[in-house]
């Protein structure tokens, strides 16, 4: 039989090398929510190879810290994960605790977990809310942007600031829960359950938003974990690791909360993994806030916790303990320990090794943004282009975490 | 079998005798230290047969008072059925920080250890994209290396004495 030949000879066959178009998507871009850049090849719509650089804004984080005291790193974890920045702030607290062999009264790590869990939820609601925008639905995040400020109207009766909160201290939190932040909680408690509900019944079965999103990048539980994914995207794909449950910190013990998983890992799913845990993340604040134990705000650590300020006005002591905390005179023990939170965005660890001075002799972040974003190519691939803005708006990829 | 400090030293031991070289407990935390030259048996050992799948993290440290081996590169490995975890050093010589990647192992390794060579110039062999990540490509040092001091020494109004350092 006679071999097929083409029409325009043998070698038009043989090359297979197609032209692609190349896209530059950033790293200025408006759907891309931070400072990303990806290099497309593009076969008309569809993306056939990504090429991601990031970098933009990394501010040398784990250098700067090794000149740094103790108290003085805990402003740099704000400004990983500025969507959260109250648990990077106390899982920073807890690892220096953990290297001091501080132990926390119980009332501290309950409130620790209020704070946390308020965190959780005003990190999910804002990625979730803008994978809406992303999809073209605007409405419900303006609704859940006002609910994300009472959250950062909170954060302020507690620490002051909103956005980079710099949160606590090491070794509990600098006053109790003030009347205010009382009244507040109470009132979003009762008021925020009916408002989030309406904002997921606007998108959660909503054909336009389920045809936009089921199988839009998504990864197998397999390569998810061989890429250490960690949290929500993690547990969309079907793999129960939480941090809180495996390694409770914090008393996370006490409370008894679901860790939703998903099956297909793609944005539907870490949609409705980080919608169920907003869920789960309010019934741990009411068994916190309703559970809240009697005792002091503070670990009895007068090395380390600032002593109060009428005090170091009267007593010769506490002047001499709040001076030395400012000045960084303090030395720590040294050694070598990793602690790790289940952030935002999955586990965030601290690997801190000190050599006994007054800084870390060597801090590490391990940024989940960072690990899961180099997925992102493999996500893609064969997508279409507004897959891949969506792709990476349900990835919750926060440029601050990505680039420390 | 539940895994604990012991039996995943005991396994790590009777499997390869001459590559670990010395382990500690340190905050309950195991550390073992490992020849650089065999990190990838030991390691793809550790995730295939005893199921530390998960590698959460891949960084580097630098010590310069310990000559010969100044670089240590630090697995932090975990099992996540049995809910164990623990961490794995290689120690390189400075003038010569070449080991192999676990690219192959773990596909997350790519970029951590593009950051580990950003910083600290470690040379993974066998990494399919070994460039600098974060810092910029015409960058000539690898600045995580305490030879880099942070701020400018060559300034006289920040005296190091005033500010207790």
């Amino acid at each position: 039989m006679q071999e097929q030949q083409s029409i325009f000879g043998e070698d038009f066959l043989k090359t297979e090398e197609k032209q692609y178009n190349t896209l530059n998507l950033g790293p200025t871009h408006p759907a891309t929510h931070g400072v990303f850049q990806n290099v497309l090849q593009m076969d008309g719509e569809i993306i056939m190879s990504a090429e991601p650089t990031i970098g933009y804004i990394h501010r040398a984080f784990e250098k700067l810290a090794e000149r740094r005291p103790f108290y003085q790193v805990t402003p740099i974890t704000d400004r990983l994960n500025y969507c959260s920045a109250p648990i990077n702030n106390i899982g920073w607290h807890m690892t220096v605790e953990k290297l001091l062999q501080v132990q926390t009264p119980k009332k501290v790590d309950y409130m620790r977990v209020i704070i946390m869990e308020l965190a959780r939820i005003a990190d999910h609601l804002v990625c979730n809310a803008v994978l809406g925008v992303d999809t073209g639905a605007l409405t419900g995040f303006t609704y859940m942007f006002q609910e994300r400020e009472r959250i950062y109207d909170m954060y302020e009766e507690v620490a002051g600031a909103r956005l980079t909160t710099n949160i606590g201290r090491i070794g509990g939190f600098e006053r109790d829960f003030t009347p205010g932040f009382h009244k507040k909680l109470k009132d979003f408690l009762a008021t925020f359950p009916a408002r989030f509900e309406e904002f997921d019944s606007m998108l959660t079965r909503n054909r336009i938003f389920m045809d936009r999103v089921i199988n839009v990048g998504p990864i197998s539980a397999e390569r998810a974990i061989s890429y250490s994914f960690a949290g929500p995207n993690l547990r969309a794909a079907g793999v129960d690791y939480d941090v809180r449950v495996m390694n409770p910190y914090s008393s996370y013990q006490d409370f008894d909360f679901i860790v939703p998983v998903g099956t297909s890992g793609d944005t539907y799913d870490r949609f409705m993994v980080r919608q169920e845990e907003i869920r789960q993340s309010l019934k741990i604040i009411n068994a916190a806030y309703n559970n809240m134990p009697e005792g002091n705000h503070f670990a009895d650590c007068p090395e380390f916790y600032l002593p109060k300020k009428e005090d170091v006005y009267t007593s010769m002591e506490a002047l001499i303990w709040h001076f030395k905390i400012v000045m960084g005179e303090v030395d720590l023990p040294a050694g070598e320990v990793y602690h790790s939170v289940e952030g935002a965005n999955g586990e965030l660890g601290y690997y801190l090794i000190s050599d006994g001075g007054r800084t870390p002799y060597r801090l590490h972040f391990r940024r989940p943004c960072f690990i899961y974003y180099q997925a992102y190519p493999e996500m893609i691939k064969g997508q279409m282009l507004s897959d891949a803005v969506i792709t990476m708006s349900s990835m919750n990829v926060i440029a601050g975490e990505l680039d420390a | 079998m539940a895994l604990t400090h012991d039996t995943v030293l005991e396994q790590l031991r009777s499997r390869f005798p001459e590559a670990i070289l010395h382990s500690e407990l340190s905050f309950d935390f195991l550390n073992v230290e490992i020849q650089p030259a065999q990190n990838l048996e030991v390691l793809r050992f550790l995730r295939d047969e005893l199921g530390f799948i998960y590698l959460t993290d891949l960084c580097a440290v630098h010590m310069p008072e310990q000559s010969g081996r100044e670089i240590g590169v630090v697995y932090h490995l975990h099992n996540l059925e049995e809910n164990y975890r623990f961490r794995v050093k290689a120690w390189l010589p400075e003038a010569e920080p070449v080991i192999a990647t676990a690219t192959t192992v773990w596909a997350g390794a790519n970029w951590m250890e593009r950051e580990t060579y950003d910083f600290f110039g470690v040379r993974f062999e066998g990494h399919p994209d070994l460039r600098r990540i974060l810092n910029v490509d015409h960058m000539e040092v690898f600045p995580l290396l305490k030879q880099f001091p942070l701020e400018d020494t060559t300034r006289e109004d920040k005296d190091d004495r005033f500010f207790g350092r």
